[in-house]
């Protein structure tokens, strides 16, 4: 007995030992913990597309792509210690799936040379390729869903928001934090009054704000919410019978398991997106066949189409395009996290690639450029409908207030190069 | 056999009271301290420092800290997490106040800020005591996180309320911010925790220490004694609260580099010191070693098993890990309330009379 345990884990190690030529994506996922709700879907998509291309493809670009997958629970201090513990295996590019570890990682990887890549999070003005030449946050920032969120306020009331009532519930935490500013920026501009009800994580708590929304009435609720505070917040909404039309979440507050908990009383919230949702893509299919019933799903394989399981799997497929333009620009299959970097910033989707992939109109076409890794911030919104169970989507994808954003992004980006001593990246 | 006090003469006074008196111990002590700074500094890389080392010689000096205060003074305090973040806030502010001062200096003078802080949080345990205290000392933790959560000017008015380390150097060699040497930041930790443990323990064996043990055991007979309490208990408070300042500050500017308040420094993390106390041992000083030691390696430990030896998916190693820590807690509570330092007493009693107990 004891030495067929020695057997099995003898023979454990050398299947976990790498190959040394595979590509290697490290997943900081989070299946456990507050936040898992939202952390399991992602990290099956991410590693389910991935999965897809080994099986189907053989790989990218013929070499076979290997997923390490390490365990963070949306912890900071967990987060470093599968950082440390992945670099060393040859990890190309760090997908953090949280605010906090991004900030974290953003000094480490760009002294490692290693490039990160917080999708619709993390640090916003980031985006500015020119002072953090390591992080990219294309295809939209947080920013970028304030102002699409104004902007869809505009248009369903005529262009004119002036005295309107907007409330702002937001997890407290630097994820939370980030679109106050542009908020302020815009009712400058638009003249709608702002009011900011902070929730703590891990945001089960939330009867005061509601009370505190209940007597001011405002005309719209944004949330900037993740993990359970959405549900409770969703909850909280209809048990004050605020209107669900009025209230719109940012793009991690809107995914099936958020409003599924609060039944009929959920149909009509909306929230922001900056990919499509739904299953009627043909990479499903795929998925489908090549993944879920070959038995070789990350998950349970009944994820697929959730909102978040199509982010996770966008972000994979953004990953592995951009390790595909790596290795055409450097002539080599077996690519750096350097090269990486270079592959990401000269990144080019475009709908024909997005066609091909079998992924029509799935996400916005853009390019990336040494100044500017922050894509081009197109914002949809999109609806529950609650006897459906489904999201679609309401509001195409649309431009958002660059002006103001990009200003911001400046001052922010160039306090952050004066404190680091940061040098221009693009020459 | 080889562990006693035969043939040890002494033939002075401080020859007599000095911390380890039995020469194998001595001797033990000073070969921990060469590997510790002359051999481990030179197999440091990037995965031991911040996944073990770091964490470890971190936390020991918030247990250590915490064990003044718990073990020592008998004052129950669940709020040590709330006294990090002082230790973290004082230091960046003064980081990037005073960018020429040295970062040595720094930290020093961020384990007095929250000194001030902690004496401050400590007034009510002069009429308050036991659990009563527990809950005064939560509510500080609470409202700091709340004051650095709520206050731009702490966090310098960034747009995030996150608070990131620059670079600093010490002898030209960079100790925070992204381009640090694994040696350069274990030595500077190493040196913090080593002298803070030098002083807590002589602190403790001299009058200060027996006067806070004396509050400890019986406040009222201590009074009639003539401890008095206010200077007992705000000391013990106020040399606390410095070494847990001085664990956040390098918490954050040396180990993570950015940090978030209410992520870092929340109730949790005053609970996971004061496990580490009272698992190592109330009232040791190697307790707090040991007991920092159990909590940062063991899920480390348990995750490489799991994780890269036997290969299972993350989320059940995850969720094994909470249940076998639980488990060995409860575990070790019941079969030895007095924690891992009180092993290591009975261990060192049966060597004594070892090989003939009889």
């Amino acid at each position: 007995m004891k030495l067929k345990l020695a057997t099995m884990a003898l023979g454990a190690i050398m299947a976990a030992a790498p190959a040394m030529a595979d590509l290697v994506f490290p997943s900081l996922s989070y299946r456990t913990g507050p936040y898992a709700a939202g952390g399991i879907p992602f990290a099956d998509g991410y590693a389910d597309y991935f999965t897809l291309l080994n099986e189907r493809d053989g790989g990218i670009g013929g070499v076979p792509v290997k997923l390490l997958e390490c365990e963070t629970g949306y912890n900071t201090e967990k987060g470093v210690e599968c950082y440390e513990s992945t670099k060393g295996e040859g990890a190309l590019v760090y997908q953090p799936l949280s605010t906090g570890i991004t900030y974290q990682l953003i000094p480490k990887a760009t002294a490692d040379d290693i490039p990160i890549h917080s999708m619709g999070y993390g640090r916003t003005s980031a985006a500015n390729g020119d002072v953090f030449s390591h992080v990219f946050n294309y295809p939209g920032n947080y920013w970028n869903g304030a102002s699409g969120a104004i902007n869809y306020l505009l248009e369903i009331n005529g262009g004119d928001i002036k005295g309107k009532k907007v409330a702002l519930v937001y997890h407290n935490s630097a994820y939370g934090k980030e679109p106050i500013r542009t908020l302020e920026e815009l009712s400058k501009k638009h003249g709608y009054e702002l009011s900011a009800l902070p929730v703590d994580h891990p945001g089960q708590e939330q009867k005061s704000q509601w009370l505190q929304i209940r007597r001011d009435r405002p005309d719209y609720v944004l949330m900037w919410g993740w993990g359970v505070m959405n549900q409770v917040a969703i909850q909280e909404a209809a048990n004050i019978r605020f209107p669900m039309e009025n209230f719109i979440g940012i793009w991690w507050s809107g995914a099936e398991h958020d409003v599924l908990p609060a039944g009929d009383a959920a149909n009509g919230y909306k929230a922001l997106t900056f990919h499509n949702v739904g299953r009627d893509f043909p990479v499903f299919d795929d998925i489908q066949k090549y993944v879920v019933d070959a038995g070789k799903a990350a998950g349970a394989g009944d994820q697929i189409g959730n909102v978040l399981y199509n982010r996770g799997m966008y972000a994979a497929m953004l990953a592995a395009e951009a390790a595909k333009t790596a290795q055409e620009i450097h002539g080599t299959k077996d690519i750096t996290a350097a090269m990486m970097r270079d592959g990401m910033e000269a990144l080019s989707i475009d709908e024909a690639k997005m066609v091909e992939l079998g992924m029509p109109n799935f996400g916005p076409a853009f390019n990336v450029s040494c100044e500017n890794h922050g894509g081009p911030g197109l914002v949809g919104v999109t609806q529950w409908d609650a006897s459906s169970k489904t999201w679609s989507l309401i509001s195409d994808f649309k431009p958002t207030d660059t002006e103001v954003i990009g200003a911001l992004i400046a001052e922010d980006s160039a306090a952050y190069a004066a404190e680091n001593s940061i040098e221009s990246n693009c020459k | 056999m080889f562990y006693r006090e035969a043939g040890d003469f002494k033939t002075t006074y401080a020859a007599d009271s000095q911390t380890f008196p039995i020469k194998f111990d001595r001797i033990g002590y000073y070969i921990a301290l060469i590997v510790a700074f002359c051999v481990l500094p030179f197999m440091m890389n990037d995965y031991l420092v911040n996944a073990i080392f770091l964490p470890f010689l971190i936390y020991a000096i918030a247990a250590i800290g915490l064990n003044i205060l718990v073990g020592y003074c008998g004052q129950v305090s669940l709020g040590t997490g709330g006294f990090m973040a002082v230790g973290a806030y004082a230091c960046y502010k003064l980081m990037t106040s005073f960018p020429e001062v040295n970062i040595f200096i720094h930290i020093v003078l961020a384990g007095g800020v929250t000194a001030l802080v902690g004496v401050l949080f400590g007034l009510p345990s002069l009429r308050i005591k036991g659990f009563y205290l527990a809950v005064a000392t939560l509510a500080a933790q609470f409202f700091l996180v709340w004051l650095f959560n709520r206050v731009p000017w702490f966090y310098n008015y960034s747009a995030s309320g996150q608070i990131s380390a620059p670079e600093r150097t010490l002898f030209g060699i960079a100790i925070t911010g992204p381009n640090t040497q694994p040696w350069a930041v274990y030595l500077f930790c190493l040196v913090f925790l080593v002298i803070s443990a030098l002083i807590a323990r002589n602190l403790t064996r001299g009058s200060v220490g027996r006067k806070w043990m004396a509050i400890r055991d019986m406040d009222i007979a201590a009074e009639i004694i003539g401890v008095d309490p206010l200077k007992a208990k705000l000391s013990a408070f106020a040399v606390s609260s410095f070494f847990v300042g001085i664990s956040g500050a390098l918490f954050f500017a040396v180990y993570l580099g950015a940090v978030e308040v209410g992520e870092a420094f929340g109730i949790q993390k005053s609970f996971l010191v004061l496990f580490m106390v009272i698992i190592g041992g109330l009232g040791s000083i190697f307790g707090s070693f040991a007991g920092a030691a159990f909590l940062v390696l063991l899920p480390v430990v348990l995750k490489l098993v799991g994780v890269d030896m036997l290969g299972w998916p993350t989320d059940i190693v995850a969720h094994f890990q909470l249940v076998i820590v639980g488990a060995l807690i409860i575990v070790f509570l019941i079969l030895e309330p007095h924690g891992l330092a009180q092993l290591w007493r009975i261990t060192k009693e049966k060597l004594r009379l070892w090989p003939f107990p009889h």
